[in-house]
């Protein structure tokens, strides 16, 4: 086993929970998760009902007088092109996530499928799924991404998800082999091939529920890396361009030097964005962490009372 | 040694599978570019560049694929990646010898930076459980590892550089208008350029490392060598240092070469914000100008690059942990 393997076999020993219980209350009572959750449904709402923050429907298209200063009925200003920055960004939230969700969903089933299968095969097929799974891996992810975008002539929004789940399945495949690896020889996975059990009852309605946080876990690392990957991808140009989302969004600012010329907010603000909704994935994916092992939650300071 | 055999063999394995990823994915896609390209340029520029077209493509109609196969994987090996066609005429290997030791300075030095500093932190943070440190620091952590790379960027330009008025230069490795060389005035002025671009690689990769070591401290305090330690009245900074650090830093540093590939990632795209003159810059450019040979060449020496990183990583943890030497 390469070393590169023994830093995901960390927190492997979960005690066998039922799916889904436990799981909203311990939710609610971490901070950082409550943090992380909140900002999570805020964009959601955005997302699916973009009408509620702004008045403005069609963001793209409907022109204002260019360069305006935040003020009245521009909360945050125009643009070069006389856009409302503002409205932008709300509808920009739709396509931000959906790429987000859709990618990183796309990769957590392909890395379940490849990490559980690699681990119950065992021998042969456990060392070539592996194998696959570390090329893949180590092969520097965003450089590969630009060389297939740009020779699929620039991203239309099949290409740029196409090319994040390929490079993005590897690392969740590795921690979810390390853990089901550690639950093979477990009884009650004893008792189910004692009792004759096929092997696809076993792996679905016995492993993974077992796996649920870490599955979940694994889904909130790979929508942070898609929504990051995406945004950079749109940034230099290569994802879809007339499109509104956050990631080209910046990608116009900077070609028409928006700071330079004074237009911070169109700088800052869909990077802020970019940054709380990667921020929200993180926390709820560090909450998790915690949640599955006590013994990385927060030591209360003890009052001495006197 | 079969450690090292087996860590030689995945090298050659994975590099073998991005040159023939590198070889076939201009013929796959639709509109095959590079066929398309040479048809364009046919007749059009001069039969050097034509030749250097042919070599970085390992294209030449006349021979059966499988040929085109082994005469580009032999061309790449060998070092001939053909001719650059936005810095016409240099050979490619001229660009890249000239675009390599300042992605290497930059993000070497900053990933050490970065290494040294957060698994520092980290100790520090995970020793002292109820501490400041460890109470304040990992959300916070957690959040600025999530920001994009490009945004810090930006946002770094606009308080340190143009909030000061050009304090810190926000553009380029170093002023043109200086003449290169050993002498003072132009390292200083290579440094200078150099700070913003660091600060954005450095603030956004230290969070991981100091979660990750944080988190491996905690676990390692649990052990029982810890606990005859303290028996045995051995004082806590030695404790800390010499018998949880050195134990907890072993998964970190086979997390430094997996890492490794995110930090290029985010390098390349810190480049473009500064408009770097290092690898990740030029590999942009090469996507820009339509430059397949730059573009194949970048890409190859980035992922060799990386493949070498991870190796020295992986026999640096094996010398350092003789668990891992059987492990395997």
């Amino acid at each position: 086993m390469s070393a590169v393997a023994a830093t995901v076999a960390g927190s492997d020993a979960t005690t066998r929970v039922r799916p889904g219980s436990g799981v909203l209350r311990a939710v609610l009572g971490n901070k950082k998760a409550l943090a992380g959750a909140i900002m999570l449904l805020i964009f959601l709402v955005a997302a699916i009902a973009p009408g509620l923050f702004t008045s403005i429907r069609h963001p793209d298209t409907h022109k204002f007088a260019q360069l305006l200063p935040p003020g009245s009925g521009h909360i945050l200003g125009t643009n070069a092109f006389g856009q409302d920055i503002w409205a932008q960004l709300v509808y920009g939230t739709r396509q931000s996530l959906f790429v987000a969700v859709v990618a990183g969903a796309l990769a957590s089933i392909l890395s379940i499928i490849v990490g559980v299968s690699a681990a119950y095969l065992g021998g042969l097929g456990d060392d070539l799924l592996s194998l696959l799974t570390d090329v893949f891996l180590v092969i520097p992810a965003f450089p590969l991404i630009i060389v297939i975008a740009a020779y699929a002539g620039g991203g239309s929004m099949l290409v740029v998800i196409g090319v994040l789940v390929v490079t993005g399945w590897s690392y969740g495949a590795r921690q979810l082999r390390a853990q089901a690896m550690s639950l093979r020889n477990r009884d009650f996975l004893e008792s189910a091939r004692v009792r004759g059990e096929r092997r696809s009852y076993v792996i679905v309605f016995e492993i993974l529920p077992t796996m649920v946080s870490l599955i979940a876990a694994n889904f909130l690392g790979a929508a942070l890396y898609a929504l990051l990957t995406a945004a950079g991808l749109q940034f230099i140009g290569l994802g879809n361009s007339s499109t509104d989302s956050w990631g080209t969004m910046l990608h116009w600012a900077q070609s028409n030097e928006a700071l330079q010329t004074g237009q911070q907010w169109w700088v800052i603000a869909p990077g802020l964005c970019i940054a709380l909704l990667g921020a929200s994935f993180a926390l709820l994916n560090y909450a998790f962490d915690e949640i599955s092992n006590p013994a990385l939650r927060p030591v209360r300071r003890r009052k001495v009372r006197k | 040694m079969r450690f090292i055999l087996r860590r030689l063999g995945f090298f050659v394995i994975t590099l073998w599978v991005a040159l023939t990823v590198n070889f076939f994915v201009p013929r796959l896609m639709p509109g095959n570019p590079a066929e398309a390209m040479m048809a364009r340029f046919r007749g059009r520029i001069n039969p050097d560049a034509l030749k250097a077209l042919e070599v970085a493509f390992g294209l030449n109609t006349q021979k059966p694929l499988f040929v085109q196969y082994l005469d580009y994987l032999g061309n790449t090996l060998t070092g001939h990646f053909g001719i650059s066609l936005t810095f016409f005429p240099q050979p490619v290997s001229t660009v890249l010898a000239q675009a390599l030791p300042w992605t290497l300075g930059l993000v070497g030095i900053t990933t050490v930076l970065a290494f040294v500093l957060g698994t520092g932190i980290g100790l520090i943070g995970g020793w002292r459980r109820n501490g400041i440190v460890d109470s304040v620091l990992p959300p916070v952590f957690v959040i600025t590892s999530a920001l994009p790379y490009f945004w810090v960027g930006l946002v770094l330009i606009m308080v340190l550089s143009l909030g000061t008025n050009g304090a810190l230069p926000n553009d380029g490795g170093y002023d043109p208008t200086l003449n290169p060389g050993f002498n003072a005035v132009f390292i200083w002025d290579v440094v200078k350029h150099a700070i913003l671009p660091a600060l954005s690689i450095l603030i956004i990769s230290i969070g991981g490392w100091i979660l990750t070591m944080r988190n491996n401290v905690v676990t390692t305090l649990a052990e029982d060598y810890i606990r005859m330690a303290r028996a045995k009245g051995i004082p806590n900074h030695r404790i800390m240092i010499n018998y949880a650090g050195r134990n907890a830093i072993l998964p970190n540093l086979s997390g430094f070469a997996m890492s490794l590939g995110f930090v290029v990632s985010g390098s390349i795209l810190v480049e473009f914000t500064f408009n770097y003159p290092g690898v990740g810059y030029m590999l942009l450019s090469a996507v820009n100008n339509q430059d397949y040979p730059l573009m194949q060449a970048l890409f190859v020496l980035i992922t060799v690059a990386v493949l070498v990183a991870v190796l020295i990583s992986d026999f640096l943890t094996a010398w350092l942990d003789p668990r891992v030497r059987t492990a395997g």
